[in-house]
């Protein structure tokens, strides 16, 4: 048996670690807002005015936000612009139809969107928190918007007027290959620069010498433009994730609560079941 | 009929015991009871890999049960609701959040799913270990290939019915399968599908055989399973059969009733297997997404092809199987080749009984020719789970390649070095 559990060791864990490899997306890490009641009402105000006008957040009702400190007459008052009564579901203002004809596909439902966006690359979290905060302007765009986590996305930059624009350079350092064969011959640097109103412009540069490794270099500029600072803007997106996050699994935190009680009540079981067993088998020899 | 090898219930002149001499009368109750528990002499030295036939039993009830409060909120019907949204994945949302306790019920039969398939694995690989196959045991071991079957058709049928991306589009790739069988193979896979694409009409055949059509036949084939094996006796890690030796009353030496000493046992393994589940329902149902796969969280859309579709990873070493077949050979496509293979991969199981020749049953005593075709027949095993949820490259696929060959190799030179194998002497009885 022991040699049999050693070759499995072995033998399983060399390949995989050779053959596991894929195209990399880099994300930021979005900070942890499940426990904090006052940035999840701040996430579901922000929610509220500036995604739910477009996007639907269909298997949400408006009065579950009692969950994170609402009262059903605050939530009345405060957040209840596209439906009349307080155990609605969250819809879009916008017809499905129309949305489709503006912007070529319906915004996606926003519900569960924290837990579809996660990969092997982060969490959904991470992805949402990287993607709200990494759009430039790019005028070949027919929304005259684009992103560093979804290229090419349909969606404009929603919160322009909070964050304002940035000028976007990627720096890529490319291996150039001799025809017919994988040898590299040389390297060359392109750069690619969108503007703070989204020009864009281009630059090849040749590299002297074989010393080079590829690889690809994002960088913004300053903002211009918004009402928020950078760090205020990314404060209010971690807070807007975090109630991404709480509407994908709004059972989530009491979830977790419940399992350490039915484990602790568990392992008092296994305990009491070990004792009996012993008892019983006391005969057997 | 075994039951009349057990006396009736006479009252001791209680109520209860007049009431029990009444059903006795009528009901093989006390017989029955008898012959499968208290009376039914398992060997004494059943290890750790003894546990997962009960916990199976274990997870069939919990999926039963769930799945019965499931089917109360669950609707099988691709329609837009007025979100846009199809009903069916709607309704999954609807019992992860208005449903009382839904999310609980939910998780438990999703994780139940994949805890299945992990008790039954483990459970299978206790038979090649000690050989619960062998002679007296084919029936058992085949009843047990046949639930395998089930368990894999069950599984395919249910993850359809979240009506996510990967459920529409697992379940495009496997019926698609059905289409590289030559002449037949695209009105069957129409005839599968009740329609030109997975739709509406799939959802609910698949609903209906999930629910009803093949948890009959898996109870029914669990039925024949344990029944078999109490008919001949359960094997234990030495494999040796303690009804050779008896006492004089005719219960075998190392024989213990299974009640009480098994049943409290297994209690043990039971509240085991329930913590482990249960860290994974309230800490991390998703499975890092091997449970439920990120991309099921977005309804399905007919129109939007997911970048790269994988099968839930129960399902990944056949997968791997079948992708590994990339060429045309005698005139036959690689893709039928690949449906071959993986259907051969999962019905050569049937035959172990009989490729099987080493004189001794349990590994303990087998030489090293089995020890070491067993440990590359597990790893391959598991490389091509591994590369089923990968997206294949060249050296993936080389490397699916030659395991999908070592997986087959363990079966077919199986007669070969279990016959040349250097044994060790058998035991008279258990160790």
């Amino acid at each position: 048996m022991r040699t049999i559990k050693g070759i499995i060791c072995a033998v399983l864990l060399g390949p995989l670690a050779a053959i596991a490899s894929g195209p990399e997306l880099h994300l930021d890490k979005a900070p942890d807002k499940a426990k904090d009641n006052a940035a999840l009402q701040h996430g579901a105000k922000i929610f509220i005015n500036y995604c739910l006008n477009c996007h639907s957040a269909s298997y949400m009702r408006y009065n579950r936000l009692k969950d994170i400190g609402l009262s059903e007459a605050q939530i009345k008052d405060n957040l209840l612009f596209t439906a009349e009564k307080v155990g609605e579901a969250m819809k879009a203002s916008m017809r499905q139809a129309e949305s489709k004809a503006w912007f070529g596909a319906s915004p996606p439902d926003l519900t569960i969107i924290a837990r579809s966006r996660a990969s092997e690359f982060g969490s959904g979290a991470d992805w949402l928190y990287t993607y709200l905060r990494q759009f430039y302007r790019d005028e070949t765009r027919p929304t005259g918007w684009n992103n560093v986590v979804f290229e090419n996305v349909g969606m404009p930059h929603a919160l322009w007027e909070l964050q304002g624009s940035r000028p976007f350079k990627t720096e890529e350092v490319r291996a150039k290959h001799e025809k017919e064969s994988a040898k590299v011959v040389g390297y060359e640097k392109v750069t690619i620069l969108f503007d703070e109103s989204g020009r864009r412009s281009e630059k090849v540069e040749p590299l002297a010498g074989l010393d080079h490794h590829a690889g690809k270099k994002l960088e913004f500029g300053p903002t211009q433009g918004g009402t928020l600072s950078q760090a205020e803007y990314d404060a209010m997106i971690a807070d807007l994730v975090g109630f991404l996050v709480y509407m994908g699994e709004p059972a989530a935190e009491w979830r977790k609560q419940l399992g350490v009680y039915v484990l602790i009540a568990l392992g008092i079981l296994a305990v009491l079941a070990y004792a009996l067993k012993r008892e019983y088998w006391k005969d057997v020899h | 009929m075994a039951a009349s090898n057990y006396g009736k219930y006479e009252s001791d002149g209680s109520r209860l015991g007049g009431l029990l001499e009444w059903v006795d009368a009528r009901f093989p109750l006390t017989s029955m009871w008898k012959e499968h528990l208290s009376e039914y002499y398992a060997p004494k030295n059943f290890n750790f890999w003894y546990f997962f036939g009960s916990l199976a039993l274990l997870v069939l009830v919990l999926q039963i049960v769930t799945g019965i409060f499931l089917t109360m909120h669950y609707k099988p019907d691709t329609t837009l609701n007025s979100a846009g949204v199809p009903v069916a994945f709607a309704a999954v949302e609807y019992i992860m959040r208005d449903v009382p306790w839904g999310w609980l019920i939910r998780y438990i039969h999703s994780t139940g799913a994949s805890a299945f398939f992990v008790v039954v694995y483990l459970h299978m690989f206790r038979g090649l270990l000690y050989g619960s196959h062998r002679k007296p045991r084919e029936l058992i071991w085949i009843f047990g290939v046949l639930i395998y079957l089930c368990l894999m058709a069950e599984a395919f049928l249910g993850y359809l019915l979240p009506w996510g991306q990967m459920s529409l589009w697992g379940a495009q790739v496997i019926v698609n399968l059905f289409s590289a069988i030559p002449l037949i193979g695209n009105d069957l896979t129409i005839w599968i599908r009740g329609d030109y694409v997975v739709g509406d009409s799939t959802l609910n055949r698949f609903f209906a055989l999930h629910v009803v059509a093949v948890p009959l036949v898996l109870i029914g084939l669990i039925v024949a399973h344990i029944l078999a094996l109490h008919e001949v006796g359960s094997n234990n890690p030495d494999g040796v059969e303690i009804k050779k030796k008896k006492d004089e009353r005719g219960i075998p030496l190392d024989g213990i009733p299974f009640h009480p000493y098994y049943t409290v046992k297994d209690v043990v393994g039971v509240v085991v297997f329930l913590f482990v589940f249960s860290i994974i329902v309230f800490f991390a149902p998703e499975g890092a997404g091997y449970f439920l796969e990120y991309n099921n969280f977005i309804p399905a859309d007919p129109l939007k092809t997911p970048p790269h579709i994988a099968p839930v990873w129960y399902f990944t070493p056949y997968y791997s199987i079948l992708r590994a077949n990339t060429v045309n050979f005698f005139w036959v496509d690689a893709k039928l080749w690949g449906v071959i293979f993986m259907g051969i991969g999962v019905l050569i199981f049937f035959f172990l009984p009989w490729l099987d020749r080493s004189p001794v049953k349990s590994i303990r005593y087998r030489g090293p020719l089995y020890k070491i075709a067993l440990a590359i027949f597990v790893v391959s095993f598991f490389i091509l789970g591994y590369l089923g949820i990968l997206p294949p490259t060249d050296g993936r696929t080389l490397v699916a390649q030659i395991c999908t060959v070592l997986y087959f190799l363990f079966f077919l030179l199986m007669p070969v070095y279990t016959s040349l194998d250097k044994c060790k002497p058998e035991p008279d009885r258990v160790t």
